[in-house]
């Protein structure tokens, strides 16, 4: 038997705990990839199976959470009851410069804490009122979004009307997003509306809103950094590397960017994006409406760093095209000294992980770089062209699960086990009770950046930290002692 | 205590027939208790002789919350010392006059409003668009409805869906159908048809109040029939369907029928015409531009 029929019977096994059309709905999720499929075999980007433990987040977690809330002088109001605007304070460690509270509010909640008589009498006077105080408090916010959550769809509060007002008002934007979480099946229809409103209440004023820097000249080599949220700083060294290789980041559109990059963003080269599923349809977008070309990059372990300022550089001319072989042999030492550390601690080492729509493939081959295995993958809220991108990643046998349960994550963990499991916070306590090493893929562990070469240096260290910390070999269950 | 519902098209007459019908039960010794579910908040105007009340909501959103208003505020008594609250609720095209029912009702209960009475009556708008609306009929809530109806197409589409809600309800919360009271609109066959209708309801035509330009000279003075003409013809009827509402033990899950079968009664009656008859008709237009 082939690893790959092994591992489809491992499927099987564990799919027998389902009812019949439970089975019948997760079985299209779960597949081992074997050399030479067209395709990932899973689909996605479905409704979750009711009673099994979905990971996933909703479309306002997308919108505030993912897409708007990096934007560090704008204001971002959790329009609606107080619980979605508390849980999700402070962000996602979208690291940002600036001085909170004065300049920027990344780490701050702006919430409407609608009350009883707000979904009876709607909650618009309110929304309004929000908006002046929030002027009058912080005068240097750059302006504000609103983020719907579920009862302001319920009720049909006309959020649109108070926005156009309030930008008249202001003569600041006022982005009225209806990211109501009931909306869609995952997080991902919020990173979807996010956009469109981009696309609706920000470019089309543009040219208004715009405060070019003094002196500004448009240059040949200028980018926009985009769908980089900057967690753990991770669109610093992203930066630095561009820079390095003769290109002008413009914008950061969302991770420690502002307003104004954001309607910087028109006048680029070209749109290089990191996160392709949150921020692929203003790229797109922007492609159509003013000619700007986009490409997708991972800065994720030396070999694709590599491989991405190559591809970068092949849009620009020569010079950038020298400058990228320069930077890439002058990180060659330290990429060797890293290695040179890090391979022999983790070797032959096996990883499973599960994420939202990105990092399951982009970070698989900085963990090949440390010469570990990657033997299953999954995205939380991927679509088909996530699954489609991640073929060019994944080796034969490799486990693909879309939208993995509780239960479905747990027993491929058991019989497949791992060395180290990469996922989020709602997986985390549950494997390190069962012994098992693990590293938070969405936050990195309070620790990051990942990206660049610096951020690989970090990646390497915590990784060897999780996998060959001894406590591992002490955690004992009562009825094995 | 028992706890009854008036339920019917917008229009149709519900607050009228009702406040009219609950003034005569009050002329008959009853204790009565009325809580409009309207937003527009004119269930209790008939009773008061003013226009609106102060209601539960729009004081509570004066206050900052419903946990502010006292029952006094918002509790007055009117002709023969009926009690009337009004809900209250947004104006038309913001907020959820739903949950605003939901608010007050319960707010209702919590202050003890529902003490010494023999009737509390709901008088709830238009047809039963979502759950607030369904609160009087849900459970510890109202156990008998009376659905307002005529005999116009419209008005008995709303009551078989009406009649839906409470069969909904009827399993969970024990509500029961009290039968169908038929306003006259002066249709063609209209007593006919709508004790057909009642009897695929499952339910009875409780009174036929036929129509009378009295209801109107009383409601322009604010007032209901039994105190602007006590002896007039129609004070009578509603005197009478008072009694037999006191009276009623005919309560019963109704059995909700299909749009086409709805149909079907109209066409039987003469009221709509058959397929056949519609295609026809067509046909001969259309022979007609050409």
């Amino acid at each position: 038997m082939t690893t790959v029929d092994d591992r489809k019977e491992l499927i099987q096994e564990v799919l027998e705990a389902y009812p019949a059309k439970a089975k019948k709905l997760r079985s299209k999720h779960l597949d081992v990839h074997a050399e030479g499929e067209s395709d990932c075999g899973a689909k996605s980007n479905k409704k979750s199976v009711p009673g099994v433990m979905t990971t996933r987040g909703c479309a306002f977690a997308g919108a505030k959470g993912v897409v708007y809330g990096p934007i560090k002088d704008m204001i971002h109001v959790s329009h609606g009851p107080v619980g979605c605007g508390y849980y999700s304070w402070a962000g996602r460690r979208n690291y940002y410069t600036g001085t909170t509270g004065v300049d920027s509010f990344g780490t701050m909640q702006f919430t409407s804490d609608f009350q009883e008589r707000d979904i009876v009498f709607g909650g618009d006077k309110k929304l309004a009122k929000l908006i002046d105080e929030a002027e009058e408090l912080f005068p240097l916010n750059q302006g504000t979004t609103i983020e719907s959550e579920c009862p302001v769809g319920l009720i049909g509060d006309d959020i649109e009307a108070v926005a156009r007002a309030k930008a008249k008002e202001t003569g600041k934007p006022v982005i009225p997003v209806r990211c109501e979480g009931f909306r869609g099946v995952s997080q991902s229809l919020g990173h979807h509306i996010a956009n469109d409103t981009v696309r609706d209440w920000v470019l089309p004023k543009a040219d208004d809103y715009r405060k070019l820097p003094e002196g500004f000249e448009p240059g040949p080599y200028d980018v926009n950094i985009i769908g980089d949220y900057n967690i753990g700083g991770d669109a610093w060294p992203s930066r630095k590397l561009l820079e390095a290789i003769g290109l002008r980041v413009l914008c950061h559109f969302s991770g420690d960017g502002t307003f104004n990059e954001v309607v910087m963003t028109p006048l680029a080269k070209i749109n290089l994006i990191h996160c392709y599923r949150s921020m692929n349809y203003i790229c797109r977008f922007m492609e159509e409406k003013y000619g700007i070309g986009w490409m997708e990059y991972n800065f994720f372990g030396p070999t694709q760093i590599a491989k991405s300022l190559r591809k970068i550089a092949e849009q620009f001319d020569d010079v950038i095209q020298a400058k990228v072989e320069e930077v890439i042999t002058s990180h060659q030492a330290r990429v060797d000294q890293i290695i040179a550390k890090y391979r022999p601690r983790l070797e032959g080492k096996t990883v499973m992980i599960m994420v939202g729509g990105l990092r399951p493939r982009h970070v698989i081959p900085a963990f090949e770089d440390l010469g570990m295995n990657v033997i299953g993958t999954g995205y939380e809220f991927g679509h088909g062209d996530d699954y489609k991108r991640t073929l060019e990643y994944v080796n034969d046998g490799t486990v693909i699960y879309d939208d993995v349960s509780g239960y479905e994550f747990e027993e491929f963990a058991k019989q497949l086990k791992p060395d180290l499991i990469a996922s989020g916070v709602k997986e985390k306590y549950v494997f390190q009770k069962m012994a098992v090493p693990f590293r938070q893929m969405h936050s990195w562990d309070y620790s990051g950046p990942y990206h660049g070469y610096e951020g690989f240096e970090v990646f390497a260290r915590d990784m060897d930290l999780a996998i060959n910390n001894p406590t591992w070999g002490l955690v004992k269950t009562p009825w094995e002692q | 205590m028992r706890q009854i519902a008036f339920y019917g098209k917008g229009g149709i007459g519900k607050s009228t027939t009702s406040q009219n019908t609950l003034a005569a039960m009050a002329e008959l010794g009853q204790r009565i208790m009325i809580v409009g579910c309207d937003p527009k908040a004119d269930s209790t105007r008939l009773m008061l002789h003013s226009k609106a009340q102060t209601s539960v909501l729009q004081l509570a959103a004066e206050l900052g919350a419903v946990e502010d208003v006292e029952l006094e505020q918002v509790l007055q008594e009117g002709y023969r010392g009926v009690k009337c609250v009004e809900s209250g609720g947004p104006e038309p095209g913001v907020g959820c006059a739903g949950r605003g029912i939901i608010t007050a009702i319960n707010f209702l209960e919590e202050e003890g409003a529902y003490e010494d009475l023999d009737f509390v009556s709901y008088d709830v708008l238009g047809d039963v668009v979502c759950g607030g609306f369904a609160m009087p009929i849900r459970e510890g809530k109202a156990q008998e409805i009376y659905i307002v109806v005529s005999g116009e197409m419209m008005a008995m589409y709303a009551a078989n869906n009406i009649a839906r809600g409470v069969l909904k309800y009827a399993q969970s919360g024990g509500v029961r159908l009290g039968g169908l009271i038929c306003n006259s609109r002066n249709t063609d066959k209209e007593v006919e048809l709508i004790e057909e209708l009642a009897r695929r309801l499952n339910t009875q035509m409780i009174h036929f109040v036929p129509r009378d330009n009295v209801v109107q000279h009383a409601e322009l003075r604010r007032m209901t029939v039994n105190e602007y003409a006590p002896d007039s013809k129609q004070a009578k009827e509603y005197a009478a369907l008072a009694d037999k509402i006191i009276n009623n033990k005919n309560l019963t899950i109704p059995t909700p029928i299909s749009m086409d079968e709805l149909e079907e009664l109209l066409i039987e009656f003469g009221i709509l015409d058959s397929d056949e008859k519609y295609q026809e008709a067509l046909a001969q237009e259309e022979a007609a531009t050409v």
